[in-house]
């Protein structure tokens, strides 16, 4: 399954939109249950079944749902749900424990649906960029026309209603990917994070061996779901998400300032290992395009695009890999593989 | 040495992170195998709460709050989860369960989200005035909520929202204060 999507590149990564330098992806995430019905991890097995047939016959009725790629949990192998979790269309945890779940995936993969995920429905929005509003707007359109068929959970004092208490209210969560090499090489990064948290966002970085954050990569999101809007959420992470962009620019300012020649040679270097390396691992992947990306931004090398950037990096990733080369490989062959994947999509550009 | 994971106390915590929820720090060391238990997956996935470490901060609080004598337990009628079920796991069982448990969600929802009431959207949105979704003040939407409560003769919840429009208000005198 999934062959031809993993031929493509994932439509939310296509170095389009604003900011798109700076900020790869902009998730909407929103929450709905079905009223009258057990939350998905209490429920018994008819109870999860019940909540699919009902969405079937959703799917059936709303003709822009039936248009998207519709499955079973039991219809997914291990590969090809690794491969749905990296493209970020369905949730690492969604297909652990029992398989009365479902996913639609809409055309462009912009939408994805979990259906029995921690709440009876999970709808997705995806968009490149900056894009909250876009994203948005996608996904209530979709949770709009679901809602014409079933009667989601509602209170007037919590909102929708869901399975924990920290998505109830909206249940939406806003969500935006930023790489910020410029804060993290000067040191600020901490600073700034600390100012974000205190204004209701939550930033997160992932930190792999030793100190350094894996690939520059950050996730900023709203922690509050309950008491403030849909538009208040949006403009707030919106806000927030142009000054971080603020401060980067600031802080890669300061290292063209005071160390262009370091900064450059990091930069080329990271190229380098990329265009020759004969073995890869994906966190390896994941820290040199960070330089790479970097350099694209700042105009150090300046014939790479975005869009490639991002597709290395999807690539990368180890079930991707597989898919795209056909087969299943163990670790050291994949590093391999990947180092051969890496050359072969930067020998078309540049020295 | 090493620092050790704080889930397993065993092996070796490499994930670190630290987050800020309503002024509070929150930081959790992991090794690999708890954090991905944890559903910390790769820096492209979704964010995780620390909720254990809020809702065990209730179930254990501060010298200050164990004053307060134990509090009988609440059951939800519809899916049998008891109150104390609800803080171990954090989760709630079903929607009748905000229901069951309304009387001490308050607390909880403005020490997760620092708030108690919804703002946002409603299901009717398409079929009501759109004005009444717009979002208000929490103090106005309560003092509208317990006019009509009142009218209705609904005598129980208009005790209910009276309590909490006094907590609101005393919230925002404090504020007020706090701003002087």
């Amino acid at each position: 399954m999934f062959d031809k999507m993993a031929e493509t590149p994932a439509a939310w990564l296509s170095g389009q939109g604003e900011e798109a330098l700076v900020v790869l992806s902009t998730r909407i995430r929103l929450a709905r249950n079905v009223a009258g019905c057990r939350y998905p991890t209490t429920a018994d097995t008819d109870t999860r079944k019940r909540i699919i047939s009902y969405f079937d016959s959703v799917v059936t009725r709303t003709s822009s749902l039936s248009e998207g790629q519709y499955c079973k949990a039991t219809d997914i192998d291990n590969l090809d749900r690794d491969f749905l979790v990296e493209r970020h269309l369905i949730s690492p945890v969604f297909l652990n424990g029992d398989l009365s779940k479902a996913v639609l995936i809409g055309r462009n993969e912009q939408l994805s649906i979990m259906v029995n995920e921690e709440d009876h429905l999970r709808i997705q929005a995806l968009s490149s960029g900056l894009d909250p509003q876009g994203a948005f707007d996608l996904a209530m359109k979709y949770e709009g026309e679901i809602g014409r068929h079933l009667e989601y959970d509602y209170d007037r004092d919590f909102g929708f209603l869901t399975a924990c208490p920290t998505n109830a209210g909206t249940g939406m969560r806003a969500s935006v990917l930023i790489h910020l090499p410029g804060l993290v090489l000067t040191r600020d990064i901490d600073k700034v994070i600390s100012r974000i948290t205190r204004s209701g966002l939550i930033v997160r970085g992932f930190y792999g061996e030793g100190s350094d954050v894996l690939g520059n990569l950050f996730q900023v999101s709203n922690q509050n779901t309950l008491g403030l809007s849909e538009a208040d959420i949006i403009s707030r992470i919106t806000k927030v998400t142009r000054e971080i962009i603020e401060e980067e620019a600031k802080a890669r300012n300061r290292l063209d300032d005071e160390a262009a020649d370091m900064i450059e040679d990091k930069i080329w270097r990271a190229y380098g290992i990329l265009k020759h390396a004969r073995v890869l691992t994906s966190e390896e992947v994941m820290n040199l395009l960070s330089a790479v990306r970097l350099g694209h931004a700042m105009k150090i090398i300046d014939f790479l695009d975005v869009a490639l950037i991002n597709e290395i990096l999807l690539l990368s990733q180890p079930a991707h890999l597989q898919k795209y080369y056909k087969t299943e490989m163990d670790q050291s062959r994949r590093d391999f593989v990947r180092a051969q994947m890496v050359r072969q999509k930067l020998r078309k550009v540049g020295p | 040495m090493n620092m050790l994971c704080q889930d397993c106390n065993k092996r070796e915590a490499q994930v670190h992170l630290t987050q800020i929820v309503n002024n509070e720090k929150v930081s959790l060391s992991l090794c690999k195998e708890c954090a991905a238990a944890r559903g910390f997956h790769s820096p492209l996935d979704n964010v995780p709460f620390p909720l254990a470490e809020i809702l065990s901060g209730l179930v254990h609080p501060g010298p200050e709050v164990e004053k307060v004598p134990p509090k009988e337990e609440l059951t939800c009628t519809a899916c049998g989860l008891t109150f104390t079920q609800f803080t171990r796991q954090g989760r709630f069982g079903c929607g009748e369960c905000y229901n069951a448990f309304r009387s001490r969600l308050e607390v909880i929802m403005r020490k997760i989200h620092g708030a108690s009431l919804h703002r946002g959207r409603n299901p009717e949105y398409d079929k009501i005035d759109q004005q009444a979704s717009m979002p208000i003040r929490e103090e106005e939407r309560l003092s509208q909520e317990l006019e009509k409560a009142i009218a209705d003769e609904d005598f129980e919840r208009a005790a209910e929202l009276r309590d909490k429009l006094k907590t609101v208000r005393e919230k925002l005198a404090v504020e007020e204060t706090s701003k002087g």
